[in-house]
């Protein structure tokens, strides 16, 4: 064997030099010992430059930092990629330990928020994802660690994730209103403590999709119902010819007398349907009660002049008159120039209202319709040349004045029943008693609501006030 | 009989599809309503080609003719035209389909606001006088329901001026419900807010019974025809 070969060798040698081995092992170590000094300034050296790289990269900005050591008191990461990259190293476990005297102390980060769920939000159009979750057990009012929790959501599972909002702190629920339809989103929730951010664990993913049905406006739908139902229900009994009885309304029953008046006096009629358009439904009301002034113009060979504000108006008005004058027999009393356009514009065409009316001194006055803040000037007019004025109109601002400056005033409803009144067809009428079963569902509630809630206020009992609150969310309407 | 068939029918279509539309928030009902506003805008601004038309007839015969009150109607006519031509050309403006005809400099932005808005303001102003001469009869204190309106309105105007504060601002704080201003303020939220509010339940459903009405056909007299 070779180095049995050479260590025999060397005890040749040795022995040649006649010097003892114990005095050669002792040399060898002493050789060795003059290296130590070097091998320890070799040794100090390294620590040292291991220490100076740690400060460098615990102060240095550019630098990796730490893992599981975030300063306290550092501002939250500015975007949302470098939070979440920032927050998914600060979450992680804690590393190689640099000794208590390397750094400061080291807040521990948020407990993360739990059962994350991210839903299709109900009864929508497909605009908006709810996310929901059970806050962090940190997020404790009193202490104020949590500050908040970031939404944030990306399209794919396993894609990066951004923050598309903050929720405030004690809060559990997310409406994330810039969803797209039919794209897959994935969320998760951060507890926010200063720069600390503690993610959940990845929801959905889901997609925002149209409802076919409104949960929120189901009290509507059912009132709707029992009152369409009511009204068809009365229609098809006047329809079978059974009677109805409706209460007198002066103002319908003074039609007739003013038509009268205007054909004794031998001065025209002046019908004003407001000035709004045809698709307000008031317009159409008053366009229906000129249908049976027309008539009665028409039998009585009075002038009947009807000047709008609208060019969809004049054209149905010139319609409803053409075949009311035609429905009594007298289509040669019917002229184009019975309807005319005046202005869009609504004092320009009061101006010209008051013109006519100054001018001609018409002896009956009609205002049936919308208006606004015409409506006095208008009726203080046709009162001053003597006219008498029935008014109605459904704009409750405007019936104080018309109260005030004309002879009979159709209040809200009555204008649009006075087309059911005037023409006495048993249909019309009856869609009128279905009104009224409206009117009394409103009404026992109204009584029965107040009721309740004097005694909840009176008698404190919490039961009463819940029922109390129960009845008013019953009728709230949630668009 | 297709002349009004033809509507009753497009009226149902529209009507049950709008009343679709407020419970089901999905395609196409979703904003159908806001949708048939601009396709009744479109009808419109069309259709105002048919008021200019039959103003300028209305007006021009009565001026051919030399009628009753012609020479307003030449006013109205010169307004008319006035104003067309000069918004139609865009005169001192910027040129363009795209020009703002009320621009800075333009003729029609300062004929617009030279002459219209005053005479507009003018008209306006006069309701001033008019709510003077209509609360001077509503407020005969003839019967007994006047004379209730008359104490509430005299409340309620003092009760807005600083005369209502100075008035009975002395009450000690147990008699501050009879403080003109709180007086007011009562009239005004309960007895008033109920009245509103019970006109506003009679108005609603009077929309809804109308409404129907006219969807079903058996209001038709509006499109010329006779009610069924």
């Amino acid at each position: 064997m070779p180095p049995c070969r050479k260590d025999s060798g060397n005890h040749a040698i040795l022995s040649r030099l006649s010097i003892p081995f114990s005095k050669v092992l002792f040399f060898r170590f002493v050789r060795l010992i003059r290296f130590v000094p070097v091998l320890i300034v070799i040794l100090g050296l390294t620590i040292s430059w291991s220490s100076f790289s740690a400060v460098c990269a615990a102060a240095g900005p550019a630098s990796k930092p730490p893992t599981g050591t975030p300063s306290a008191g550092a501002t939250p990461a500015k975007s949302a990629q470098s939070q979440l990259a920032a927050a998914e190293e600060r979450t992680a476990p804690v590393g190689h330990d640099q000794g208590p005297s390397a750094l400061p102390y080291v807040p521990a980060p948020p407990a993360s928020p739990t059962e994350v769920k991210a839903i299709d939000s109900p009864s929508d159009h497909g605009e908006s994802i709810t996310v929901t979750w059970v806050m962090s057990h940190d997020d404790v009012p009193a202490t104020g660690k949590v500050t908040g929790y970031a939404i944030m959501r990306c399209e794919t599972p396993d894609g990066a994730f951004e923050q598309v909002s903050t929720a405030p702190a004690q809060s559990e629920e997310y409406l994330d209103t810039s969803v797209s339809e039919q794209v897959k989103y994935s969320y998760r929730v951060g507890a926010i403590c200063g720069a600390l951010v503690s993610l959940s664990s990845v929801a959905g993913p889901i997609v925002a999709r149209q409802q076919w049905f409104d949960a929120r406006v189901m009290n509507l739908l059912v009132i709707a119902i029992i009152l369409v139902s009511a009204i068809l229900w009365f229609v098809f009994q006047a329809g079978r010819g059974k009677k109805l009885f409706i209460r007198r309304i002066s103002g319908i029953e003074a039609v007739e007398e003013a038509v009268g008046r205007a054909t004794e006096m031998g001065k025209p009629i002046l019908f004003i349907p407001g000035i709004q358009d045809m698709d307000n439904v008031q317009t159409v009301a008053g366009l229906t009660i000129l249908a049976s002034v027309g008539k009665l113009a028409a039998q009585y060979e009075t002038k009947l002049e009807v000047p709008v504000s609208r060019s969809l108006v004049m054209s149905t008005a010139r319609e409803t008159l053409k075949q009311a004058y035609l429905s009594v027999g007298r289509p040669d009393l019917y002229s184009d120039d019975m309807a005319y356009y005046v202005t869009d514009e609504q004092f320009g065409y009061v101006a010209a209202v008051d013109g006519i009316m100054v001018r001609e001194k018409p002896a009956t006055c009609f205002y049936m319709g919308a208006f606004f803040a015409e409506s006095l000037i208008l009726a203080e007019t046709g009162s001053s040349v003597g006219a008498i004025q029935i008014a109605g109109t459904a704009m409750p601002t405007q019936l104080p004045f018309f109260v005030a400056a004309c002879d009979y005033t159709l209040i809200g409803e009555e204008l649009f029943a006075a087309s059911a009144y005037l023409s006495q067809d048993k249909r019309m009428i009856g869609s009128l008693k279905g009104q009224d079963v409206g009117k009394g569902i409103a009404m026992f509630f109204i009584l029965f609501g107040s009721i309740v809630a004097t005694v909840g206020s009176v008698s404190g009992n919490s039961s009463v006030a819940a029922f109390t609150d129960w009845l008013r969310n019953l009728f709230r309407l949630n668009f | 009989m297709l002349r009004v068939q033809i509507p009753l029918i497009i009226t149902f279509i529209v009507g049950a599809a709008l009343i679709v539309a407020v419970f089901v928030p999905h395609f196409p009902f979703y904003e159908a309503n806001e949708n048939f506003s601009v396709y009744f805008d479109l009808i419109a601004v069309f259709a105002f080609i048919l008021g200019g038309g039959n103003l300028l007839k209305i007006h021009g015969d009565r001026i051919w003719k030399k009628g009753r009150d012609w020479k307003y109607s030449m006013v109205t006519v010169v307004g008319f035209l006035a104003m067309l031509i000069v918004g139609a050309l865009k005169i001192g403006g910027p040129p363009g389909l795209t020009g703002d005809v009320s621009a800075d400099g333009s003729w029609f932005g300062f004929m617009y606001d030279a002459i219209f808005v005053p005479l507009q303001s003018t008209m306006f102003s006069l309701l001033a006088f008019f709510v003077a001469s209509a609360s001077y009869r509503a407020f005969r204190a003839k019967t007994k329901e006047a004379s209730m309106l008359l104490v509430a309105a005299f409340i309620i105007l003092i009760g807005r001026t600083p005369l209502g504060h100075y008035m009975t601002g002395w009450l000690p704080p147990e008699l501050q419900f009879l403080h003109v201003p709180n007086l007011s303020n009562w009239i005004l939220s309960i007895p008033n807010m109920a009245g509103q509010r019970a006109i506003m339940i009679g108005i609603a459903l009077g929309i809804i019974s109308t409404s129907l009405k006219l969807i079903l056909g058996i209001e038709r007299s509006y499109l010329g025809g006779e009610s069924k």
